[in-house]
């Protein structure tokens, strides 16, 4: 059962229904889920999690949404692997990654769009719609189609036909936009205030958003009930970031794991990264940025959570880091070659960013280590697309194999005894 | 009449321009600020615009001709 009592505003702490709104009214700031804690510590336990069904509504009750309602299609519940490869080679003894690649549109926004979907249809919405350039574009067209819901989808006119087909192929009206960035921007914050849509990361935002804190329980269940020491995350808007810190202090707060003082650091590409920038200025400012970068799933460069993100890694002493476009290609490499997984350009912002980390000294070897990898590589293959090219190119026949490959190596493979 | 909320970013060299004031002189619009945070070298405000749609527009686009950053008043809704 859902313990979520009312939405309060992130500003001045007034508290409204749970009804389909964002902002509060008064002072126009971010509204958030607030729950019944005394309610939810009475009935939640480990076991009541652990008897749920391989998915992120094990959880449901930590979220606002009831789980026999929930819009599924098999998001979460997705695998946490020790890195012992990749750690060895940056100097760490317990690197883990959480693969949320491995989600029904591969990447983490299946959560926020389950429990979005869920929301929209228990809101009695008949529509899902939202702007985006790729992985939220393809959840919510996937979702929608699940929901038996209509879709509106907006993208850029000049998105890559390759992003446009994981979303076109579940059918929904997607809508390209000939202007700026931010002229798409605007125009759906005003569609969204015209039509009677359920706009995922605008007017039930502050349900969507809770959808990330999955990741952080399922972690601390995947360690055996065990908050990591130190978590890094990519940073867009900032929320899936906060909301994992969220998650973690309500699984403490709810006795479910102890609290460890888990450090939360966050990375961006050195091409947009506001939220990077205002921490080394050592400020809680941000100034926003025009996006360029090839880490275009965290081309936020006016994000809504900034400030609550810079809070977090202030409170829970992170970092932050932004890493150039060439260092999130050898991220992506350096994962997929060491771990066996094909991470997108974010994945690679964060590899690069825990590397980063580790040589300015702000990792500590011991430390228990959750790098948060959010989206699979498949979508954004022509980042590395042009340093990737076969190693050898031969005639069919041994001779030229054999030639081709000594000439390279210095020496023939060894063959069969 | 319709009623619009938007962030208005200002850039160091904005800051000591009366651009709000000057909107709601210039336009046939209400200007009503809800939160503000101006530091020296940067600030932003958060404000619902009240006119006709077409008035919104005008003012919106003159304000951003001044070089003023305008968003959504939720931020980027754009998401990758």
């Amino acid at each position: 059962m859902s313990f979520a009592k009312s939405l309060m505003c992130r500003e001045c702490g007034r508290v409204y229904p749970l009804d389909p709104m964002h902002v509060c009214e008064f002072c126009f700031g971010p509204l958030e889920v607030f729950y019944d804690y005394a309610a939810m510590r009475r009935t939640l336990t480990r076991e009541r999690i652990e008897r749920g069904p391989p998915s992120m509504w094990r959880y449901a009750d930590l979220l606002p949404a009831e789980a026999d309602a929930a819009v599924d299609i098999g998001t979460g519940h997705t695998p946490l692997l020790r890195a012992a490869h990749l750690g060895r080679l940056l100097g760490l003894e317990r690197l883990y990654i959480k693969n949320d690649c491995q989600n029904p549109t591969w990447s983490f926004k299946d959560r926020v769009v389950s429990l979005a979907a869920t929301k929209a249809r228990e809101f009695e919405f008949d529509t899902l719609a939202c702007a985006s350039t790729g992985n939220l574009a393809n959840s919510v067209a996937a979702h929608a189609a699940r929901a038996g819901m209509d879709a509106f989808v907006f993208i850029p006119a000049d998105l890559e036909q390759g992003k446009i087909v994981g979303s076109a192929v579940y059918g929904p009206t997607l809508v390209a936009v000939d202007g700026s960035y931010d002229e798409v921007n605007r125009l759906c914050s005003e569609l969204a205030d015209k039509y009677p849509w359920a706009f995922v990361n605008i007017n039930i935002r502050p349900y969507y958003a809770e959808g990330s804190k999955t990741l952080a329980y399922e972690v601390c269940e995947q360690l055996g009930w065990r908050a990591p020491d130190h978590c890094i995350v990519p940073l867009a808007s900032g929320s899936l970031y906060t909301k994992i810190y969220k998650g973690l202090k309500e699984l403490a707060w709810l006795g479910l794991v102890d609290w460890r003082g888990t450090r939360m650091s966050g990375a961006q590409a050195a091409g947009c990264s506001p939220i990077v920038e205002a921490w080394e200025r050592q400020s809680f400012n941000i100034k926003p940025q025009k996006p360029n970068t090839i880490a275009k799933s965290l081309a936020i460069g006016n994000p809504a959570d900034g400030y609550y993100a810079l809070k977090v890694m202030s409170q829970s002493g992170g970092q932050g880091v932004a890493v150039s476009d060439d260092e999130v290609v050898e991220g992506i490499k350096l994962l997929a070659e060491t771990e066996g997984i094909f991470a997108e350009t974010a994945g690679g912002v964060v590899v690069a960013g825990l590397k980063r980390l580790i040589e300015r000294g702000h990792v500590d070897a011991r430390e228990l280590v959750v790098a948060f990898i959010t989206g699979a590589g498949l979508k954004t293959q022509e980042a590395v697309a042009p340093r990737l090219k076969p190693a050898l190119d031969v005639q069919p026949n041994i001779a030229s194999f054999e030639n081709a490959f000594s000439e390279r190596a210095g020496a023939l493979p060894a063959t069969r005894k | 009449m319709a009623k619009q909320r938007f962030k208005f970013t200002f850039a160091e060299e904005l800051i000591k321009e009366p651009i709000i004031w000057q909107l709601g002189r210039d336009f046939d619009l209400v200007t009503n600020i809800r939160r503000a945070d101006v530091t020296e070298d940067r600030g932003w405000v958060v404000l619902e615009l009240e006119g006709e749609m077409e008035e919104i527009e005008r003012g919106v686009k003159w304000v951003v001709e001044r070089g003023v950053r305008v968003d959504p008043v939720a931020g980027d809704i754009v998401e990758g």
